[in-house]
């Protein structure tokens, strides 16, 4: 499959050039603004004093830098706390779904067990599922617990719950491209299941465990319902159920300060994906849906 | 004979001890919660009152009596038959032009992907400023002479508005999927089509849209369920308002779980919120013979 992709569109490989070329260029730009504009308006707005967020004109650039609504988004909140929680929660979680989602994944993939097509089947049923459907029980059972304003259903229901079904189908996918021979081969030197895997798959499967850490990772990182339910006190939030809360007494929003917490959040993920965006398209291209 | 038997009985162990920790978690986070949901829903389980009665199908007919229920309703069906087709026609567009081979082409695809790795907060929360009346877009009309409206109070906007906000989000997605399936179509089909003088816009409706049918299917069912899940957008942008022109089934579901702690109630409207996903995951499944041309 993937050695045929190298050779697609040997005609349409003839690059574009002149009035198409323009054409596609200002019609992309154009469909392009609303997916880069808001970031560059956060980042922007964020440096500028409140009074100039709304101005009119809009100013593109601040014409006034406030560094010091930065200073602000540390005092208004523990935000360093915070950052560490998401962190901390978004590691936990890759570590715990990138083994047992990619384990999971070989099984159904490369092991030939009773009943695998059916279970596989009604794993799938939980991508339909909303997390709003699930998340009453879990709550009336963690509450019960004594665990609900702790990290544990935070780390637990993305790690274990439906997104793990998700990165289990990825990795099914991806390990179902390994040829037979494989097994076969190892099988005649004696090899269990479990040494191929750990010994000759796990080695071989690099760019998909990365695909699928970042994939996990930015679930756990930008995870909104579930710590909004569970997490009450503001020394255990998390990113995303801080940021809309930098609000002044009357509970309005403080633009700048909000935007500087916001942007904060998002640069350091938006700086990685920059850096190394063409292997993270093509992981997710490889381990995705190939048609 | 025995060798092979013995042999079944490894991989079968093996499979299963591999497969066992989403498995377990699976029956525990998805399985369990799913039966114990609906069994609430025939309870007035409420944890502030500490009631937990059998109630049998009385909030079901609560829920049929409800006028803002049925508002509700038709919002989600209105939200999901808007962003759909918007969503999945925009994504298959950018998905066959950046396909094409021309110079920054790897750079757009970064472009349009990149709003899938920010947060929905942190998306939501910049789409409001931007969308305030006196905020940027406006302003933006302004210099072309268009007046704009408050884009999330003047109905119908703050419903488009909702839909538009998130199909920017998450377009990028969709558009990877559709660029892998686009390349997987093999060339000579196009030669051989050419030869019968075939047009392009002939090529992708005879050739291009039936082999990539299968991908079309699972990015329809992903992109249905997800939008019956809309929730973050909703509460950030415009709280569900105004009046009740933009609450969703699963915002409502969180009002009056989260909020109002009718855990009841809660479950009998998450119940419907299943079963509507359901249902039409299953009819599209059944419909898929008519015009998905390969198995996927």
């Amino acid at each position: 499959m993937r050695s045929k992709t190298n050779k697609r569109y040997t005609r349409r490989n003839s690059k574009l050039t002149g009035w198409r070329l323009f054409g596609i260029y200002s019609l992309l730009l154009v469909i392009a603004i609303p997916f880069i504009f808001p970031t560059w308006w956060m980042f922007t707005a964020s440096l500028k004093p409140i009074e100039e967020v709304f101005a009119f004109p809009a100013s593109l650039i601040p014409n006034d830098f406030q560094i010091s609504n930065y200073a602000e988004v540390f005092r208004l909140q523990p935000f360093l706390r915070q950052y560490w929680n998401s962190m901390f929660i978004a590691i936990v979680v890759t570590i715990i779904s990138v083994t047992i989602s990619t384990m999971g994944g070989y099984a159904f993939a490369r092991i030939n067990f009773k009943w695998r097509s059916k279970l596989f089947v009604i794993l799938l049923s939980a991508l339909l599922m909303p997390a709003e459907v699930t998340l009453i029980p879990i709550f009336r059972l963690m509450v019960n617990a004594g665990l609900s304003d702790s990290f544990f259903p935070i780390i637990l229901i993305p790690a274990f719950g439906a997104h793990a079904v998700v990165g289990l189908f990825l990795m099914r996918q991806f390990f179902l491209d390994f040829p037979a021979e494989l097994e076969e081969a190892s099988e005649i030197d004696g090899l269990s299941r479990w040494k191929v895997f750990t010994k000759i798959a796990l080695p071989l499967s690099g760019p998909a465990l990365a695909s699928l850490a970042i994939i996990s990772f930015l679930y756990s990182w930008n995870l909104f319902l579930e710590p909004l339910v569970f997490l009450t006190e503001p020394n255990k939030y998390t990113l995303p159920v801080v940021l809309p809360q930098f609000t002044d007494t009357y509970g309005a929003p403080i633009f700048n300060v909000q935007l500087a917490a916001t942007s904060l959040s998002v640069i350091p993920v938006m700086i990685v994906f920059i850096m190394a965006q063409r292997h993270f398209i093509r992981g997710i291209t490889m381990t995705g849906l190939k048609g | 004979m025995k060798r092979k038997k013995s042999h079944e009985l490894r991989h079968w162990r093996t499979g299963l001890f591999m497969a066992a920790p989403v498995l377990l978690g699976f029956i525990f986070l998805v399985l369990y919660p799913v039966a114990s949901v609906i069994r609430d829903s025939f309870t007035s389980y409420n944890p502030l009152s500490g009631e937990a009665a059998f109630i049998g199908t009385d909030n079901y007919t609560r829920l049929i009596q409800d006028e803002t229920a049925i508002e509700v309703a038709k919002n989600t069906l209105i939200f999901a038959c808007i962003l759909v087709p918007v969503n999945m026609a925009l994504a298959l567009f950018l998905a066959v032009l950046l396909n094409l081979h021309f110079k920054g082409r790897t750079t757009f695809r970064a472009i349009f992907f990149s709003p899938v790795i920010v947060s929905t907060v942190a998306w939501t929360i910049v789409w409001k400023y931007i969308l305030q009346d006196d905020g940027p877009f406006n302003y933006f009309l302004s210099l072309g002479g268009v007046d704009g409206p408050n884009w999330l109070r003047d109905n119908p906007w703050p419903m488009i508005s909702v839909v538009m906000v998130q199909v920017f989000k998450n377009l990028g997605m969709n558009m990877i999927f559709f660029l892998a399936a686009l390349q997987g179509v093999p060339e000579e089909m196009y030669e051989s089509s050419e030869i019968d003088g075939a047009n392009r816009w002939q090529q992708f409706k005879k050739i291009t849209l039936p082999f990539i049918s299968p991908t079309i299917l699972l990015v329809a069912i992903l992109t249905i369920a997800g939008a019956f899940q809309v929730f973050a957008q909703v509460l950030l942008l415009t709280g569900g308002g105004p009046g009740l022109s933009t609450t969703v089934l699963s915002y409502y579901i969180f009002i009056n779980a989260f909020q109002i702690f009718d855990l009841g109630y809660a479950s009998a409207l998450a119940v419907c919120l299943f079963a509507f996903v359901m249902l039409l995951t299953v009819a599209q499944w059944q419909i898929r013979t008519r015009w998905v041309f390969r198995e996927v």
